[in-house]
């Protein structure tokens, strides 16, 4: 059996890990646990390379899931490392001590999820949105072909398709 | 000799203001001391549309802010409301120079969650059309890097060679820059007639070219003069702030994505990382100019073995209706730039949950720029800036 996934199990029974494919692992963790979690896998296991850092919107179940994707450089296994938080007011631990790159991964979910990292530099400052206020334009309730329509204008002479009616005319005209 | 002789570095900092307890300079612009200067969005000096706000005192930089945000168009966003089909021609459109690794990214990531297993001779051709896209995009880069330390007519020598890989593209894609070539499923054609032929003419200029290149730029007493020593990226700094690619290859770490994660038809291949030791800008150019000798080689290589006919894509079922299963994945690739990766997440629709892209540049240009270009002179940020291969619009996404 695999002796990442046992340490990992032995020393935070409250994390589900499973397998991918090979080098490829999963793990989800409660948010308490997560910063507790990363830096075992950082100091302890190997795991010193941040890949990315991102948000995922379920706006079903309300929740944003998060996800560290850990990379460990001589064994060549990467991690995915996965919370949920609340869509309500969403804030997380930072991890800016652990990767310097963290900070503009951090700077940039606080944009465009409104996910706040206190303490995190700069976190506040806009990083691509200068002016922005609106919804963070990456959460799913954020209407972009709304917002487009009540900001741009269409320029005169344009058709538009829907692109499924359109090619299916265009393809099977016979069945229509 | 000492180096602070060699570089004629003033030792006497007493004229300095003090650092503080966190090692910076409190900035005081009222003192008339310092001066504000926009480098960019529009500079020469700058790969693509990026601004770095820098606090001069004097020659020297002091402090450095980067500001992105002028080449944003949401593609993140924008594929979520798109079928899995229309984001294939919207990936591309992510990274200018070289947007073959976005569409192998993008079509692996989906085969991957959609359990498809793509034709031998498809994976032949996605290699070769990869490494293609790296030739050009070091020869785009080697100009850039010569033209911001002064050469220009580097630039010149190395677009016309470009040039000649995009003639090869447009033969075999029916594209110059964006080729939209890699469709999830496998590629969208063979190999044109005599295409060899045309692409071994093309190789050879270019390797004509990169023997007057190394000559004029790399043996030349003031491209040395200005760059050895300078922008140093200590090895200690590769996993502190994610540092990949070239950048980290040039001090002494062989991270390689196409060695160390073998994707495509790489274990195949007969090559070694590129790997340097002084990790200053000469070392980290000479480091890309022998990377893209290497991507030559390579390209000899999977002509020599590849298949030229057979099936190149697996059947895929109607595009228009297709349901990705649930699940998400994470796919790397090594670009000239360093790890290129995309994280695919499918909620079992026919749209796409998240995509998101993992652009090299994005800890460069960042976190790591902002450190490295603090005491350096104003005359060499557009080199130092060029040298870590910075491309703003994967920062953006």
């Amino acid at each position: 059996m695999n002796t990442l996934l046992d340490n990992i199990k032995t020393v935070f029974p409250n994390a589900e890990v499973w397998t991918q494919r090979k080098g490829l692992y999963h793990m989800s963790i409660p948010k308490e646990q997560l910063v507790t979690l990363v830096t075992h896998l950082k100091e302890v296991e190997g795991y010193l390379h941040l890949v990315q850092l991102t948000a995922v919107d379920w706006i079903e179940k309300n929740q944003f899931q998060l996800t560290y994707i850990l990379n460990n450089p001589n064994k060549r296994i990467d991690v995915m490392v996965k919370t949920f938080i609340p869509r309500d007011n969403p804030t997380m631990e930072t991890i800016h001590h652990l990767w310097e790159q963290a900070a503009t991964y951090q700077r940039e979910l606080r944009e465009m999820f409104g996910i706040d990292f206190p303490g995190s530099p700069r976190v506040d400052k806009p990083f691509i949105l200068e002016g922005w206020d609106n919804i963070p334009p990456y959460r799913r309730d954020f209407d972009t072909k709304k917002y487009a329509e009540e900001t741009y204008f269409p320029r005169p002479g344009r058709e538009t398709h829907d692109p499924k009616e359109y090619m299916k005319k265009k393809l099977y005209p016979d069945e229509i | 000799m000492k180096f602070s002789k060699l570089f004629k570095i003033n030792e006497d900092r007493s004229l300095y203001p003090p650092l503080n307890s966190e090692g910076k300079v409190d900035i005081d612009l009222r003192s008339h001391k310092y001066v504000k200067l926009w480098h960019g969005p529009q500079h020469p000096g700058i790969t693509g549309n990026m601004s770095l706000e820098l606090t001069l005192l004097g020659d020297e930089i002091m402090d450095c802010e980067t500001h992105v945000g002028y080449l944003h168009r949401g593609f993140e966003k924008l594929m979520e409301r798109r079928k899995w089909i229309q984001c294939f021609p919207i990936v591309c459109r992510i990274t200018v120079p070289e947007p073959d690794f976005n569409e192998y990214c993008f079509a692996a990531g989906v085969e991957e969650l959609a359990g498809i297993e793509i034709p031998e001779t498809a994976q032949w051709l996605r290699t070769l059309t990869l490494e293609m896209a790296r030739l050009q995009s070091y020869l785009m880069w080697i100009g850039g890097q010569a033209g911001s330390l002064g050469m220009g007519i580097i630039g010149q020598w190395s677009n016309y060679c470009r040039d000649l890989v995009l003639d090869r593209f447009e033969e075999l894609t029916g594209g110059r820059i964006y080729h939209m070539y890699i469709i999830p499923g496998g590629v969208r054609g063979l190999l044109p007639d005599g295409f060899e032929a045309r692409m071994e003419e093309t190789l050879k200029t270019i390797e004509e070219f990169m023997v007057d290149i190394d000559r004029v730029m790399f043996n030349n007493a003031v491209f040395k003069k200005r760059t050895v020593g300078m922008g140093y990226i200590d090895p200690k700094w590769i996993y502190q702030f994610g540092i990949t690619g070239p950048n980290a290859r040039a001090a002494g770490i062989p991270d390689d994505v196409r060695k160390k994660y073998p994707y495509l038809k790489y274990p195949e291949l007969d090559f070694e990382p590129v790997v340097g030791k002084d990790s200053d800008i000469y070392t980290r150019a000479d480091v890309r100019r022998r990377d893209l000798l290497l991507s030559v080689d390579l390209i000899r290589q999977i002509l020599a073995k590849m298949p030229k006919d057979g099936d190149f894509k697996a059947s895929t079922p109607n595009v228009l209706h297709w349901q990705i299963p649930a699940g998400e994945t994470f796919i790397r690739s090594e670009c000239t730039r360093g790890e290129f990766a995309y994280y695919i997440v499918s909620d079992g629709s026919e749209y796409p949950r998240r995509i998101n892209v993992r652009g090299p540049s994005y800890t460069h240009a960042v976190a790591l720029l902002e450190k490295m270009i603090i005491n350096t002179n104003l005359a060499d940020v557009a080199g130092l800036m060029t040298s870590l291969h910075t491309y703003p619009p994967e920062i953006e996404r």
